[in-house]
């Protein structure tokens, strides 16, 4: 237990939860086994009414397994719920539901070609028509703020608008206890105001709201209680409004946070990737083309990509990997030389080192070893194959300096690399492309689901590399972290990328703006007028 | 107290190589079964079947025949494999790579020489590569699914093998039987143990598992093999071609099927006739998975799919059954090891779940970890 986090006692509970009567929802003693770990160890948590009540921790800190317990999806191995004060046991989702139990997923399950109105109608229980259950979406939505039109269909909605579905359709079951998990993951900052103002409407009619979250910053802002889980216990409950983000963060990891020095302002030097017009089609239906994209990065620079996910991210990546060809061979130069057509491995040979989003089956194989993943990403620089054969006692001796190097927890070169951490597995990624001495880093959500301490590493390593000259180029959807990396930000918004501007020239709220395909200098405009049109899509 | 399943954290690997074990176990327990239902005694039947084949040296040898395109051609089939290509028409393969071979033979009749024998050997590896280059480009140019045109062409290279034996390369003296000529002297394969049928075929088969040894645990295009199959994302991200592995193993195996092919005809066959092969090709499917994809377990699994073979030959010898008993215990084999291959990543559980109980008491930890 932190000392700074003893504020447990009924006294400094906010308003309505201070009561009297049993809270809405009591876990008491909840443990959960999963082969190899515990989940949930004897977690305790109460929910008064009307609160808004916070569980904070990094991934695998068993948040998740938590409220899935709550939501019936799971079952604990042992321990006890109480909603209202009485026992019961929760065997389904269904079950959560007829108590007065919604949750809102970080994953929507919508039907893209089906109506806002059918997809509800669909996932009530009451087997109501779509045409009764119009109105009803539009009182709801009136109600709280979650403007949506009952009769568009799902795939032409933005994200935001998506998440509103889920929450109108949580609503119309009246729930008394709103679970939502990451909601702000996907959203731009203005449309998360608007959901803050939402959950404080719906806990001011004493509904009780359970945010799961690792952003410090807005649970500060949001939310009255905190219960801070780490490794499958709780550590901590107190008040966020009386704490730090550091010390948030610190109850989180459990030591002490050391902030990366921010690197001095770079002597900018020689362009080392430089993008003209670039278009990509997507390789898949439901991708988002590329248009007309052009960015140069130089040496000592990082420059940031921000945008939502599914903005053109990944087809602007794997054409600047190789991964996918670009039309043209002239659309994109490393140091000069035309590569658009060239495959992954003449990038590489050029200096292009590269981070993909996703761990797991892109930038590792799972099955494999670190040493084995140390051949497929460095094979070509490091001459861990020669004359087509494998160089493994190389590929060993590599794959263990960079778990020297990076702090990698890890048995050792030839451990699977799924037997890693989320956080241990980046860093070896991250690690193994720094120490292939790029002269060009690409990295994709370099932070993304990693524990706050292997961030912090990850964030250091890539200021080094700049320091030493190398161009840097960050895609991410973490606005925090290219903040506090980029030296320029550029925004990625259906297909389209804005001019990068230094960070200088720029703020929050404007990168926000364009994420949401506004203009800003029109949406300020309008602001002054009294109208903020924030988020708005064509 | 019902048993049940549990995924577990990390594949077994012990289980990876138990697993052909308990198949071949419960394959003879289900034999049993089948041959005392027949009416039987199912001991006298299993060991007709499965040790008096192997109890002479001559039967010792037999096995060595059959399993030497079984090994040949499970070899390169791994290969494929092991990067996610469905090569199922190496019985096509091997039939041209017969054919061409045999037309090597055939052409040359009468004025051989030691010459001969290395033409027909890269004959019918040029042959096989043929067959096999067809569903490749098929794929790699049309998408079109390889299962489909490789197992389609076998039909057609039959019917090939089967024209020419009923035209063109017909025996002039056969009494109009559909066979060509026996070949030379020249154009056999000579024997490895003298007075049997095994001939140095087996040798190439030794060969080739120990060149895809090789080729899987230490060269690139090994490593590219595994990643292609396993993670194809990942394949991209380090430049491996896809295509390029499915032109690579289609090659592959079809040159290997192709060498078993000229090896029965230019060893225990001796001519071109419309049957060359009982379904080796195929059955080389199953010797590929029950050797775990490795050239070491596909040596072991070639020999023991060669028994069942003569096991066949045996039990309808003996007992009057109908060869279909090879393909019964053939299709029992493959049937069990895809069950028990569950047991790599999942474990069998005995008890009841632990917290079925409503609002279960608060019980100590459960101990019921490991």
């Amino acid at each position: 237990m932190t000392d700074a986090a003893s504020t447990d006692n009924p006294g400094t509970r906010s308003g309505q939860a201070g009561r009297a009567g049993p809270p809405r929802l009591a876990l008491a003693g909840i443990t959960k086994r999963f082969p190899g770990t515990l989940a949930n160890d004897s977690v305790d948590l109460d929910l008064a009414a009307g609160e808004i009540h916070a569980l904070l921790g990094e991934n695998g800190a068993g948040k998740s397994t938590l409220v899935k317990i709550v939501y019936g999806i799971l079952e604990a191995d042992a321990g006890s719920l109480r909603w209202e004060g009485a026992p019961v046991t929760v065997a389904s989702p269904a079950d959560a539901r007829r108590l007065g139990i919604g949750m809102v997923f970080q994953h929507f399950s919508l039907f893209e070609a089906f109506t806002v109105a059918e997809n509800i109608a669909l996932g009530l229980e009451s087997g109501e028509s779509v045409a009764a259950i119009t109105p009803r979406i539009l009182e709801v939505s009136e109600r709280y703020g979650l403007a949506l039109h009952p009769d568009r269909p799902v795939h032409t909605l933005s994200v935001g608008e998506r998440q509103r579905v889920e929450i109108v359709r949580c609503l119309l079951q009246d729930p008394k206890l709103l679970i939502m998990d990451e909601p702000t993951s996907v959203l731009t900052p203005q449309e998360a105001t608007r959901l803050f103002e939402t959950l404080r409407r719906l806990a001011e009619e004493g509904r009780t709201i359970l945010y799961i979250s690792h952003k410090l910053e807005e649970i500060r802002a949001l939310c009255s209680r905190a219960t801070v889980m780490r490794g499958g216990r709780v550590v901590a409950v107190c008040d966020p409004r009386r704490e730090t983000a550091h010390g948030l963060a610190e109850m989180m990891i459990g030591r002490e946070l050391r902030i990366p020095e921010h690197k001095a302002p770079p002597e900018t030097g020689a362009a080392r990737l430089e993008v003209r017009g670039l278009s990509v089609e997507p390789d898949h239906a439901l991708g988002t083309p590329v248009r007309d994209a052009s960015l140069a990065v130089h040496a000592g620079e990082i420059v940031g990509i921000a945008g939502v996910a599914g903005n053109g991210q990944a087809e602007l990546l794997a054409a600047l990997s190789g991964e996918a060809r670009a039309p043209d061979a002239g659309m994109i130069l490393i140091d000069g030389t035309p590569v658009g057509r060239s495959g992954p491995e003449r990038r590489r040979a050029l200096g292009l080192c590269y981070v993909p989003e996703e761990r797991l089956g892109h930038g590792a194989v799972p099955t494999m070893t670190l040493a084995e993943n140390a051949i497929l990403g460095a094979a070509r620089r490091e001459g861990l194959a020669r004359h087509g054969f494998l160089r493994l006692d190389r590929a060993r001796d590599f794959a263990g300096a960079v778990i020297d190097r990076f702090r990698v927890v890890a048995r050792g070169p030839d451990a699977q690399a799924r037997s890693l951490s989320g956080g241990n597995l980046q860093r070896f990624i991250v690690g193994r492309e720094v120490a292939q001495r790029p002269s060009l880093l690409l990295c994709a959500a370099p932070t993304w689901g990693v524990d706050a301490g292997a961030a912090a590493a990850i964030h250091r390593a890539l200021i080094e590399l700049a320091n030493d000259g190398v161009a840097i180029l960050v895609v991410s959807q973490d606005l925090d972290e290219l903040f506090a990396l980029a030296d320029r930000i550029a925004v990625l918004f259906d297909g389209r990328l804005s001019e990068a501007c230094p960070l200088a020239e720029t703020d929050l709220e404007r990168i926000g703006l364009l994420m949401g395909g506004a203009d800003p200098d029109a949406a300020r405009e309008a602001l002054h007028v009294g109208e903020a049109p924030a988020g708005a899509r064509p | 107290m019902s048993p049940r399943l549990e995924p577990r954290g990390e594949p077994s690997r012990l289980l990876t190589w138990l697993s052909p074990v308990i198949a071949v176990a419960a394959t003879l327990v289900a034999g049993a079964v089948l041959f005392a239902l027949l009416g039987f005694d199912p001991a006298r039947a299993l060991w007709l079947f499965f040790i008096t084949p192997v109890s002479t040296v001559y039967g010792l040898t037999e096995l060595g025949v059959k399993a030497t395109p079984l090994c040949l051609i499970a070899v390169g089939l791994a290969l494929g494999f092991r990067a996610n290509v469905w090569n199922i028409g190496a019985e096509g393969q091997l039939t041209l790579g017969a054919v061409a071979a045999g037309g090597l033979a055939l052409a040359f009749w009468g004025d051989g020489g030691f010459w001969l024998l290395p033409l027909m050997v890269i004959g019918g590896a040029v042959g096989g590569m043929v067959w096999g280059a067809i569903p490749a480009l098929l794929r790699t140019r049309f998408n079109a699914n390889e299962i489909l045109v490789s197992l389609m062409l076998t039909y057609v290279a039959t019917l090939i093998l089967s024209y020419l034996v009923h035209g063109p390369w017909k025996d002039p003296d056969g009494f109009a039987f559909p066979e060509s000529r026996m070949f030379e002297d020249s154009a056999r394969l000579p024997d490895l143990v003298p007075g049997s049928r095994l001939h140095i075929g087996a040798l190439f088969a030794l060969a080739a598992v120990a060149g895809a040894w090789v080729l899987i645990g230490r060269t690139l295009v090994g490593f590219e093999l595994k990643v292609v199959g396993t993670a194809p994302q990942a394949a991209r991200y380090a430049g491996f071609s896809h295509n390029r592995m499915i032109w690579l193993t289609f090659l592959i195996t079809g040159a290997l099927a192709g060498i078993a092919g000229m090896a029965e005809v230019s060893g225990p066959i001796g001519l071109l006739q419309p049957q060359i092969s009982p379904g080796y090709g195929f059955t080389a499917i199953i010797v590929a998975f029950l050797g775990r994809l490795h050239p070491g377990g596909i040596l072991l699994a070639s020999l023991l799919l060669a028994l069942s073979y003569l096991g066949g030959e045996a039990v309808q010898i003996g007992m009057g059954l109908p060869l279909a008993a090879t393909g019964v215990f053939q299709g029992m084999l493959l049937f069990f090891l895809l069950a028990s291959d569950i047991l790599i990543t999942h474990r069998v559980r005995l008890g009841r779940r632990p917290a079925a109980a409503p609002a279960a008491p608060r019980a100590a930890a459960p101990e019921a970890g490991e």
